[in-house]
């Protein structure tokens, strides 16, 4: 019989956080700046610079450790990682070994019907280095260091996930307890979030961990449990053959779906950590901590409880609209002004995902604002538009965050509820349909659709349906 | 009337008083710098046209009365390894050769503030990693009292061209004793104050948590005058300190009646000159003298804060000189295939021997496995040497010592044994581990006419006493702010 495995997976997951400057410095964070224009001394490592820390990060850090449940360090300090590598001004990276912010925490996750803990080391706050771009054309590289000292947190996890489907658990589980505090867009493409996989195999049952390997280059949910089967994979082969592991780190490609060899655990740089000199230790008390939990928001676990609770709307959906914090802001903002939760749900669950997955975007991404859906909602309930118009609107809306009532009133879309004017249509269309009209009094119930589409064209699809519908049995009856 | 031997206060209440103007001060240290330079070389770049043009500016801001500063329009001299935009700042190194910074010191600019008027950079042991001064990529510093010898260092420039008449006064920085020693060797004041009192912005760093800006004057009121001035909270420096007490020059009172003096006697021991003993003995008497209280104790771990600084030291040093690597500024080396080999090459050709000696020893005591034994044992030894001197200022207000223990040796008699020059920090260095303040205070001449100076050591945010004491003592002595010749 053949051998059984177990999958042994750990993670450190780098986290960029949302603050508006540099960790070190009052440079702008901002994406996409042209190259060396968020730049001063300091995150150039010009000599005679200082680095001055951001209260923020300290703040973030110390919400995102709570939030997993980690012991806050009280006196925590910064160490210099030293290594040589042009996107790096200092040839020194300041980040935290001795005595990083937060150490053991643990967050929930769920797998089909199965809760675990997967329990979190250590989270330590560093700055990010900058971005080195190679010229294959006249064989150099160029350096933009926009991205020098923008901050980071890496949170780095115990041993204790065993597959890739509680792996993308935990990184979600991450990703909505740091979207929720507005510490970051953890957007994994862009690289605001990015996870390295530790990774080993042993025999089921063992009580020993196997040799591991490191896997980086991982910048989607996909790849990252692509990477996790390919490693599985590769690690059990060379045990089969009765060959080891090599502890070593490895870069994976997606497109190959296959992991490279870049330096094994004998070549890796010793870091000559120490304390960083230029910044004194922060001293956390129980009053600051205080202060940031008073601060703390609703997190998506509470919040799912909560809609429950609050809104008759399926569980289902109300999963799907927490997974994103601007899903659920949107949410609850314009259930609270149109008073109906139930259509505003809908609205999200299929409008908004339909559109969203048309135009390959993240809900985080929502462009309109809760005050136009509950305007929608209401010009709907009202009957001032029927629902085709409305998913007119909606898209419009969707796109260009339009404010619905002006929106109709401008383009002249709102019902004709002028009985009046629909009697005279309904009387010239039966005019012009009498083969029709004559169809339907001979019993043929189908013949109304005819007569419903031609008034409804004769509208420009002011009227509403059912009214429409009732008037013509009306006449014809 | 000799402007260039004039003190800077002297000079400034006399700009004040428009019977000299600042042009005419800075064509006067112009002159002296032209007739001394080719023997003593305290410069490694003077800013000849930069200075009259900036003296100029000064003078009308004098006129205007924008500027009312004491030392407004007094030609200064700025150590090489402080920043100042535009002006070639290259710490006695061949790797920042072609380096123009793009800002200025913080303590420089509080200095430009108040209306000084810089003539130029002086010339230092590279990176501030040396006690001669011969170490600098542009040649060594002679002594102006005697050319042959040293002038000490690492501020050897600064304090050279004070003594020489150069400048009128000098900024230097501290690690080990940078500023109290070739002051010292030099005849002139200097003062190494509190750790975090004057901010590092713009000082590129040797040892972060030991540097220290400080001033080197001719006399003491001078140095504390331009203390006053540079000492400053910076929030852009997170070790700089917000005190409540910069008026220094209001210690300057003659009077140190009831004042404690502690003599550690570890520091008389063997190893200490008997001439320079003798004066700094002679020059404690005249304080009790003078009503002070003078007692001997044991100050433990002498011999332990030499190691623990070279360690601290190098380990700072190793890491704060990576970011010299030929991508960014400064040196690259000409002909290198690929990154690893313009690093290897650009830093070989770059560093002198003592830098690289240091970067090396730096990087082995950080290195894995050693990182206990070297680095955090020395982080020990500099928390027990802390501890030793707070015990000893519950009965002390302030320790005298000598600020090395012989005068400036001759030219190339330390640079071969390196160990021996490390040994001639030991008065100095405990100082720096205990971010404590200090003054050196000229005290006589040994019998070859070489100066003796004589270290005040306060405790932490005590410049005031050691600033009075000095000041006391050299109201006692008539040749006091004179200088070489």
């Amino acid at each position: 019989m053949a051998k059984q495995y177990e999958t042994v997976i750990g993670l450190e997951v780098h986290v960029e956080l949302a603050t508006k400057t540099k960790i070190f410095c009052s440079c702008s964070t901002s994406f996409g700046g042209a190259p060396n224009t968020h730049t001063c001394p300091v995150c150039t490592g010009m000599p005679g610079s200082l680095p001055v820390l951001n209260k923020q990060v300290v703040e973030y850090a110390i919400a995102i450790g709570l939030a997993a449940n980690c012991e806050i360090t009280r006196m925590c300090k910064f160490d210099r990682k030293n290594y040589f590598y042009p996107d790096n001004p200092q040839n020194y990276q300041i980040s935290q070994l001795y005595l990083p912010i937060a150490r053991n925490g643990y967050v929930e996750i769920e797998t089909g019907d199965t809760k675990k803990k997967v329990r979190i080391h250590e989270m330590h706050m560093e700055e990010d280095a900058g971005k080195l771009v190679h010229d294959e054309w006249d064989d150099t590289s160029i350096v933009d260091y926009n991205r020098s000292g923008v901050p980071l947190v890496e949170i780095v996890s115990e041993p204790d996930m065993r597959s890739a489907d509680e792996v993308l658990a935990y990184l979600e589980k991450l990703r909505l307890i740091i979207q929720y505090l507005g510490a970051s867009d953890c957007k994994l493409q862009e690289g605001s979030m990015r996870a390295d996989v530790n990774l080993s195999v042993r025999e089921m049952g063992s009580g020993k961990l196997g040799t591991r390997t490191e896997m980086k280059n991982l910048n989607s949910f996909k790849a990252i449990a692509r990477a996790i089967e390919g490693e599985r994979q590769r690690q059990i082969e060379l045990l089969e053959e009765g060959r080891a592991v090599v502890q070593e780190t490895r870069r994976w490609d997606d497109n190959k779906e296959y992991s490279y060899a870049m330096r094994s655990k004998e070549d890796a740089q010793d870091y000559r950590y120490f304390p960083e000199p230029d910044l004194v230790p922060i001293v956390i008390d129980e009053a600051w901590i205080e202060k940031i939990k008073m601060m703390q928001p609703e997190l998506r676990d509470e919040k799912l409880a909560r809609y429950k609770k609050e809104y008759d709307i399926p569980e289902y959906d109300a999963r799907i609209i927490t997974e994103s914090k601007r899903m659920a802001d949107i949410f609850e903002k314009a259930a609270a002004i149109c008073n109906n939760p139930k259509k505003v749900s809908n609205w999200l669950m299929v409008e908004t995902l339909r559109l969203l997955k048309e135009s390959g975007m993240e809900p985080e991404g929502i462009r309109f604002s809760p005050e136009n859906l509950a305007k929608l909602v209401k010009l709907t309930d009202s009957g001032d538009i029927n629902s085709s118009v409305a998913k007119q609107v909606f898209v419009k809306m969707f796109e260009e965050n339009i404010d619905p009532e002006s929106y109709v009133k401008e383009h002249g879309l709102s019902t004709v509820s002028d009985e009046g004017e629909l009697l005279a249509v309904l009387e010239q269309v039966i005019a012009d349909n009498p083969q029709a009209a004559a169809d339907y009094k001979n019993g043929k119930e189908k013949a109304l659709g005819a007569l419903v589409g031609q008034t409804m064209k004769a509208m420009r699809g002011k009227a509403d349906p059912g009214q429409v519908n009732r008037r013509l049995k009306e006449l014809l009856g | 009337m000799d402007i260039c031997s004039m003190t800077a206060l002297e000079l400034g209440k006399k700009i004040q008083q428009k019977e000299i103007s600042a042009v005419e001060a800075v064509k006067a240290a112009l002159e002296c710098i032209e007739d001394r330079e080719p023997e003593i070389n305290s410069f490694v770049t003077v800013d000849a046209e930069g200075a009259l043009k900036r003296a100029e500016e000064v003078q009308k801001s004098i006129e205007e009365g924008t500027i009312v500063s004491p030392l407004a329009g007094v030609p200064v001299g700025i150590k090489d390894n402080m920043c100042t935009k535009g002006l070639l700042t290259t710490c006695g190194s061949k790797i920042l050769k072609n380096f123009k910074p793009t800002f200025t010191a913080e303590a420089v600019r509080n200095l430009e503030r108040a209306g000084a008027v810089i003539v130029g950079k002086t010339n230092m042991d590279e990176f501030a990693m040396g006690s001669t001064t011969e170490t600098s990529y542009y040649g060594e510093t002679r002594n102006p009292w005697n050319p042959a010898h040293v002038p000490g260092g690492s501020s050897g420039g600064s304090c050279a061209a004070v003594a020489a008449g150069e400048c009128t006064y000098a900024l230097g920085s501290d690690t080990g004793g940078s500023i109290r020693q070739p002051s010292s060797f030099c005849g002139v004041v200097g003062i190494k104050p509190t750790y975090g009192t004057v901010s590092r912005y713009g000082l590129i760093a040797y040892g972060s948590s030991l540097d220290q800006i400080g001033p080197v004057g001719k006399n003491v009121a001078d140095c504390a005058a331009v203390l006053e001035i540079i000492a400053s909270h910076d929030k852009k420096d997170s070790t700089s300190i917000d005190r409540k007490d910069y008026d220094f020059t209001s210690a300057l009172v003659d009077d140190v009646k009831g004042m404690r003096i502690g003599i550690p006697r570890d520091y008389f021991l063997e190893g200490l000159d008997c001439e320079v003993k003798e004066n700094i003995l002679n020059a404690v008497k005249v304080l009790e003298d003078k009503g002070a209280v003078v007692e001997e104790f044991d100050l433990s771990l002498v011999q332990y804060a030499i190691p623990a600084y070279y360690v601290i030291a190098s380990a700072e040093a190793s890491s704060n000189l990576s970011r010299f690597d030929g991508v960014k500024y400064g040196y690259r080396t000409e002909t290198y295939e690929g990154l690893h080999d313009m690093y290897k090459k650009t830093r070989s050709e770059g560093f002198g021997a003592e830098v690289k000696r240091r970067i090396m020893l730096g990087s082995f005591v950080l290195s894995s496995g050693y990182y206990d034994a070297y680095y955090l044992k020395a982080l020990r030894t500099k928390a027990l040497i802390k501890k030793a001197f707070d015990s000893a200022f519950e009965t002390y207000d302030m320790i005298a010592a000598p600020a090395a223990p012989a005068t400036a040796p001759r030219l190339g008699e330390s640079l071969s044994d390196p160990l021996k020059m490390y040994l001639g920090d030991i008065y100095t260095i405990s100082a720096n581990l205990a971010g404590l303040p200090g003054i050196s205070v000229p005290v006589g001449t040994d019998s070859l006419g070489l100066p003796i100076g004589m270290q005040l050591i306060g405790n932490c945010f005590e410049e005031k006493k050691i600033i009075r004491a000095a000041y006391a003592y050299e109201q006692t002595r008539a040749d006091a702010g004179k200088g070489a010749d």
